[in-house]
Order: C-alpha cells, then sequence, then structure tokens
C-alpha cells in the first residue's frame, strides 16, 4: 500500500543501521524510550532491535492504552456490564483484559451480559438509538488519538437527543505519563529507568502536535523525535536521537513531517477541549497516582456521564502478585525477566495487560521477539 | 480515500478492505487523499510533498541512488 510499503524498504534500514553503527560513540550508551505501543509493535516486528548496535537500547514506555487501565476499572466495567439493563460497548482488545480474581469481559460476556465488540463510537450512538429501551454504555479508554471519537459520539448522541446513552470516560493524557516517567516520587520509588531519548508517539502527536513535548526536552534535558509507525521512520528517528545525544543537543525533531505538525489537529483538540476536562488524578498500571493525567466529562455534559448516571464508586483492585506489568511498563524489566512469560502467560490466556493487546511489550515479545531469544541461546 | 458520504463520512480501501469512516476530525480532504484511520475516524492526511521530501531524504541519507531505489521497490 502506498505510504508504507516505501517505508519498509530493507535495504534503506540496513543503510541506516550501518550509519547508527558508525555514529555512535564507543562506551557511551543510548537508553532509548518508544513512548508509544505502536512502536513497541514495529521494533518487536520489524526485527529493529537486531539491527542496532549493543550500546543502543530501546525501552518499551508505557503507550498501550490498555495496558495502562488498572484493574479497578476493568472491575468497574465488569460491574457496569452485569447490570440488567446495560449494554456495555467497548473496543475488542478490552475484553480479554484481566480484572479481580481471573474476571474479564470475555468471561462476563460469557455469563451472559450483554457486552458488544464495536469498532468506532459511531457503532455505539447506532446501537443506542437502534435499541431505546437499553441502557448503552461506551467503555471509552485510550490516549489523544481514541478522546475526538468519544467526544464526537457525544455531540451525536446529544444532537439525537439520545437519553440512554452514556460513556464510561477512561481516557488518558500522554504528556502527563511521560512526565510521570521522569520525575513522578512514586516511580522512583518503584524503580526507574535513565532515558537518554524519547521516541514520540504518531498517531498520538497527529492530534497534539510536537509543542506538548519542547517542555520535557527543555525542562528535563532530554531529546524527542517524533516518528512514524514504518521500521525507516523508526530508524531514522534512532539515527538523529543518537546524533542529538552525540552533540549535547535536546530539541524537539519532527521525523513524521507527511502528518504530524507543531500544532496538530486543530478540530480534535476543540472537539476534546468542548466535551472533557482533566481529573486531578488518575491511577496507572505501572505508574501509579499520575496528577491529572486523565480526563472526566464536563458538568455540562454530566447526563451522559455513566460515573455518574450509575453511581459507579472506584474500586481498587489488585494484580496478579507474581505479574510485573508495573515494573515492564516503566521500562524497568524486559518481559522474559517476569516468571509468568511463556509459560503460564501468553496471549491466549493473559494474566497481566501487557500480554493482552498487540501493543503491549509481552504480546510483543511473544509473537516476534522470543524467536530471536531462541536464535540467540542457539548460537 | 474512494468517496465522500454525505454526514461527515467517507469510503476508503484499508489494505484492499472498503469502509466507510468519519472525516468529521479532518478539515479539508478529497478523493484520492490518503489519511491516517484511527477506531473509524481519519486523524490526519498524509502529506504528499513531505512524504516524499522525507523518502528522498532516507535516500540520500542512505546512500542509494535513485536508479537502485527503483529496484528495492516492490
Amino acid at each position: 500500500m502506498k505510504y508504507i510499503d516505501e517505508y519498509r524498504d530493507g535495504r534503506i534500514a540496513q543503510t541506516f543501521a550501518r550509519q547508527i553503527a558508525g555514529e555512535v560513540k564507543a562506551g557511551a550508551s543510548y537508553r532509548l524510550i518508544e513512548f508509544c505501543g505502536g512502536h513497541t509493535h514495529a521494533i518487536s516486528r520489524f526485527g529493529i532491535a537486531d539491527l542496532l548496535p549493543a550500546n543502543v537500547r530501546m525501552i518499551h514506555g508505557p503507550g498501550c492504552p490498555v495496558c495502562v487501565l488498572p484493574v479497578g476499572r476493568i472491575d468497574m466495567a465488569i460491574g457496569l456490564a452485569i447490570r440488567p439493563e446495560v449494554t456495555l460497548c467497548t473496543y475488542g482488545d478490552l475484553m480479554r483484559v484481566p480484572g479481580s480474581q481471573g474476571a474479564s469481559l470475555l468471561k462476563t460476556k460469557a455469563a451472559g451480559a450483554d457486552i458488544r465488540m464495536v469498532y468506532s463510537t459511531l457503532d455505539a450512538v447506532r446501537i443506542a438509538e437502534a435499541e431505546p429501551s437499553r441502557e448503552v454504555v461506551f467503555f471509552a479508554i485510550g490516549f489523544e488519538t481514541t478522546t475526538p471519537p468519544t467526544a464526537l459520539a457525544i455531540r451525536l448522541a446529544a444532537a439525537k437527543g439520545l437519553k440512554n446513552f452514556s460513556v464510561f470516560c477512561n481516557h488518558v493524557l500522554t504528556p502527563a505519563a511521560i512526565q510521570s516517567i521522569l520525575e513522578s516520587p512514586e516511580v522512583r520509588t518503584l524503580g526507574r529507568v535513565r532515558v537518554d531519548g524519547f521516541i514520540g508517539p504518531s498517531h498520538v502527536s497527529t492530534i497534539i502536535g510536537t509543542q506538548p513535548y519542547e517542555f520535557f526536552a527543555e525542562e528535563f534535558g532530554k531529546p524527542v523525535v517524533v516518528t512514524g509507525f514504518e521500521p525507516l521512520d523508526v530508524l531514522q528517528a534512532i539515527l538523529m536521537l543518537v546524533r542529538q545525544v552525540n552533540e549535547g543537543r535536546h530539541e524537539v525533531e519532527n521525523q513524521y513531517v507527511r502528518a504530524v505538525t507543531r500544532d496538530g489537529n486543530a478540530i480534535a483538540k476543540r472537539e476534546v477541549a468542548e466535551f472533557f476536562e482533566p481529573r486531578k488524578s488518575f491511577v496507572w498500571r505501572g505508574l501509579g497516582v499520575v496528577p491529572y493525567s486523565g480526563l472526566r466529562l464536563k458538568q455540562a455534559y454530566a447526563a451522559f456521564d455513566a460515573e455518574l448516571r450509575f453511581e459507579l464508586a472506584d474500586a481498587g483492585g489488585e494484580d496478579n502478585p507474581a505479574c510485573e506489568c508495573g515494573a515492564i511498563l516503566r521500562g524497568v524489566k524486559t518481559p522474559t525477566e517476569c516468571k509468568l512469560f511463556g509459560k503460564l502467560c501468553t496471549p491466549d490466556t493473559p494474566m497481566g495487560s501487557c500480554m493482552v493487546s498487540s501493543e503491549g511489550a509481552c504480546a510483543a515479545h511473544w509473537t516476534y521477539g522470543r524467536f530471536r531469544d531462541r536464535a540467540r541461546s542457539a548460537a | 480515500m474512494n468517496a465522500i458520504l454525505p454526514d461527515g463520512m467517507a469510503r476508503v480501501t484499508l489494505s484492499g478492505v472498503s469502509m466507510e469512516i468519519s472525516i468529521a476530525l479532518v478539515g479539508d480532504v478529497g478523493v484520492g487523499d490518503y489519511v491516517i484511520v484511527h477506531v473509524g475516524y481519519a486523524l490526519a492526511r498524509i502529506d504528499p510533498e513531505e512524504a516524499e521530501r522525507t523518502l528522498s531524504l532516507m535516500r540520500e541519507g542512505g546512500l542509494i541512488g535513485p536508479s537502485e531505489m527503483m529496484e528495492a521497490l516492490p
């Protein structure tokens, strides 16, 4: 497909790899964190780690929306779904995320709850319109890419006068999570990893632009390169980061100029600002409580807020104690350092969230990376 | 994009699959444009000139001549 195939050219990739190897300084180390789960997936799928010198290490960040949703919010969604009047609409990758005591939306659906997978928020609005006797709740999760679609669904439901549509809002903010990795005391006490540079997200940046990263580059002295999801994009971004580190620069650079501008998508930002406001704090799996990192519906749209409509209380909920998703999401541990990985925990029987979504570090390593481990141990 | 439909929708082909998506979040798009689609919404239009510039930089940086590059493409 155009704009994809040409960015996967293996010969250019090899040349980028030679350039990176030629420019890294012996004795220096380059620890680069890719924030976004889409990059985690691409790096595993295209074997990018194999093309890099030993002193360039890619650290998987927390930018997988399914992975960072805490157990308590899954439990709350299950609590909603088992109410007889409720139809819970959800993106498909949430279905298998483990809640407390091994519960999941998939098992809850099998037990008879009315849970429906949707592709788009518009599907949820259509269901509410077609079935006025049902209380249709959209389980909204994700970063800046999925928030504008939720905003438009509320706008549409309001225009249609739908009284049986609401949103269980779990939208989170990328800049808050990056800041948390860099400075939060919770993360510090739980163990933290040294970061020399950031690969900035692709799709998130089409919405928010490159401007929000300028604060991190300046305040924390870390270079940021926003890049696309194709392998040549990622390799070029790594080369750009290596050059910034070598030259002692910490700037925001945009490799993904074909889709990302400094200011982002004005329509999408306006829609989000109309319907949502920041929560004082939100809990992330792996990062703990992160101030001003989540969104909720504004007072003017409280009628569409499922948390108010169904008087939902925050549920605690604990991960499986042996699960290392928290440390993996902070880049402190790798998937193979988890006792459950590949044994009790596989994509068919996920014990932790990182094994559920294809963007999760564990699922990506299980699907692609473990074959590299095997080749290495055989060699 | 293959067709603009009523109510802010459009028909696109995604890896050979034809589907209806919302273009309410992107302003000025038309038939023939490439867009980034996420959960049924176009988030951004691909700028063809910037895309070509990135590719040329990659080819130059990659020290591969244009003729060699053509062979390398599928």
